[in-house]
């Protein structure tokens, strides 16, 4: 079988993805089991913008199998400063590490890494374009915690315009059956017109509501989204938007019982923090669960078996 | 009227919308061939008013009309061997073009990596829609 990368969470099949929902939740349940399956590996974080939380869930990822990291963690620190293609910034780190993570702020980078490396690339980021494993977090905590991929109902709340974690959980979901969507934000923030004619035209239902309260008591799951400063032309658009939807515990009152938060994080002020304690706020588990189905990616692109 | 003679071996590209001929010639890449080429510019034509020709002596193997479909999928390609038509050519979309149309992507890879090539994958057939193999941006421009 040629090598495999990881690029788009759409790249692997429902199928596979069944295998490697598995295969984390058979780290989460042995982890002892796991603990040497890298050993003598190498893992190069390749991060050429800043992020600190996916960069270390990588790491702890690789560090949980027994492999070791290595890497840089901005443009700055790299010889990209000075110049280097990321072509040749590749083929340099395929020489020194058995599996690469990349982050890139342009659209595509780890793309043309994985076209020129010898060795597996996983896109950690690459601009407002993909983030694979953010929405692979997504369906395993999903699938781990609701006990099914399909057959529910899933609020989306929040920067539904250019939230690229909302926009790739929703292509990724779509593979599932009877899932129906409501889109919770300002107008100002909707879901774009591809979406929604996307949905239309696979036959898949789906409501775009103004207000969090009006949809609590219908949802099985809320995916709450930040709203970023810096996708508004002015301050003060921000800050009439920013606090539009934030979840406390009133609107969590009109919740069902068994209704999950996700929330890829970082948080502001979206979910009041006396949430935090509810059950069914998970979106802390949800950061573990980015580490075991990082660790389910990398055995399966090393084509490593316990 | 102006005449410009038959040729032996190669192609008559017909029906190309008036204009664009020159850049058909250099995507072509027909600049970098030592072979006879006639551009004939708002030839009168019944169907389309005014057209282009591009008559083109070489060996009919060597060109690649592929990307003729993404300019204009309306352009008829004869072959021509011994003086004579022996074939036309039907135009399909290519699946993948490298280099004819850029990314306008500030965002995408293409906008910095040095010497990458800019390729467009044809993602929807039925709307002619082409991608960004990189940033997947979709392609907006007219040729």
């Amino acid at each position: 079988m040629p090598m495999r990368h990881l690029m788009n969470p759409l790249d692997f099949t429902v199928e596979e993805l069944d295998s490697l929902f598995d295969l984390a939740n058979d780290i989460e349940k042995y982890p002892a089991r796991y603990a040497h399956a890298c050993d003598g590996k190498k893992l190069a974080t390749c991060f050429y913008e800043p992020s600190t939380r996916t960069r270390l869930s990588f790491e702890s990822a690789m560090l949980s199998l027994g492999g070791q990291v290595l890497g840089f963690s901005d443009a700055g620190s790299s010889s990209a400063s000075k110049g280097e293609s990321v072509s040749d910034t590749i083929r340099v780190i395929s020489c020194f590490a058995d599996i690469c993570a990349m982050r890139h702020p342009k659209e595509g980078a780890p793309m043309v890494a994985a076209d020129k490396s010898s060795i597996p690339v996983i896109n950690a980021g690459d601009g407002g374009h993909q983030h694979p494993t953010q929405t692979l977090t997504d369906l395993l905590t999903i699938r781990s915690l609701k006990g099914r991929l399909g057959h529910f109902t899933i609020g989306l709340c929040g920067d539904l315009k250019f939230g690229r974690t909302v926009h790739s959980l929703i292509n990724a979901l779509v593979r599932y059956p009877e899932i129906h969507f409501v889109f919770i934000s300002p107008p100002e923030l909707k879901v774009p017109d591809y979406i929604t004619d996307m949905l239309t035209e696979k036959g898949i239902s789906y409501e775009e509501v103004i207000r969090l309260e009006e949809c609590m008591p219908d949802l099985d799951m809320l995916y709450m989204t930040r709203v970023q400063r810096e996708r508004f032309f002015n301050e003060e658009d921000y800050v009439r938007l920013k606090d539009f939807y934030i979840l406390n515990k009133a609107k969590m009152a009109l919740a069902k019982d068994d209704m999950l938060v996700l929330h890829p994080l970082p948080r502001v002020n979206e979910i009041s923090v006396e949430v935090d304690d509810d059950p069914r706020a998970v979106y802390f588990k949800q950061v573990q669960y980015g580490v075991y189905v990082r660790m389910a990616l990398i055995l399966t692109l090393l084509e490593i078996t316990v | 009227m102006l005449n410009v003679g038959k040729i032996e071996e190669g192609f008559v590209l017909d029906h190309i919308e008036a204009g664009k001929s020159l850049s058909i010639y250099h995507h072509l890449q027909l600049d970098k061939l030592d072979c006879m080429v006639a551009i004939i510019k708002n030839a009168r034509s019944e169907k389309m008013g005014k057209k282009d020709i591009l008559k083109v002596e070489c060996d009919i193997n060597t060109l690649d009309l592929d990307v003729l479909a993404f300019i204009d999928h309306n352009i008829t390609i004869n072959v021509i061997k011994d003086g004579e038509l022996v074939d036309k050519k039907e135009l399909t979309l290519p699946k993948e073009i490298k280099n004819i149309i850029k990314c306008k992507n500030p965002r995408c890879i293409t906008s910095i990596e040095q010497e990458l090539p800019h390729i467009f994958v044809l993602t929807d057939e039925e709307n002619e829609i082409y991608r960004c193999k990189y940033c997947e941006e979709k392609y907006n421009g007219h040729f």
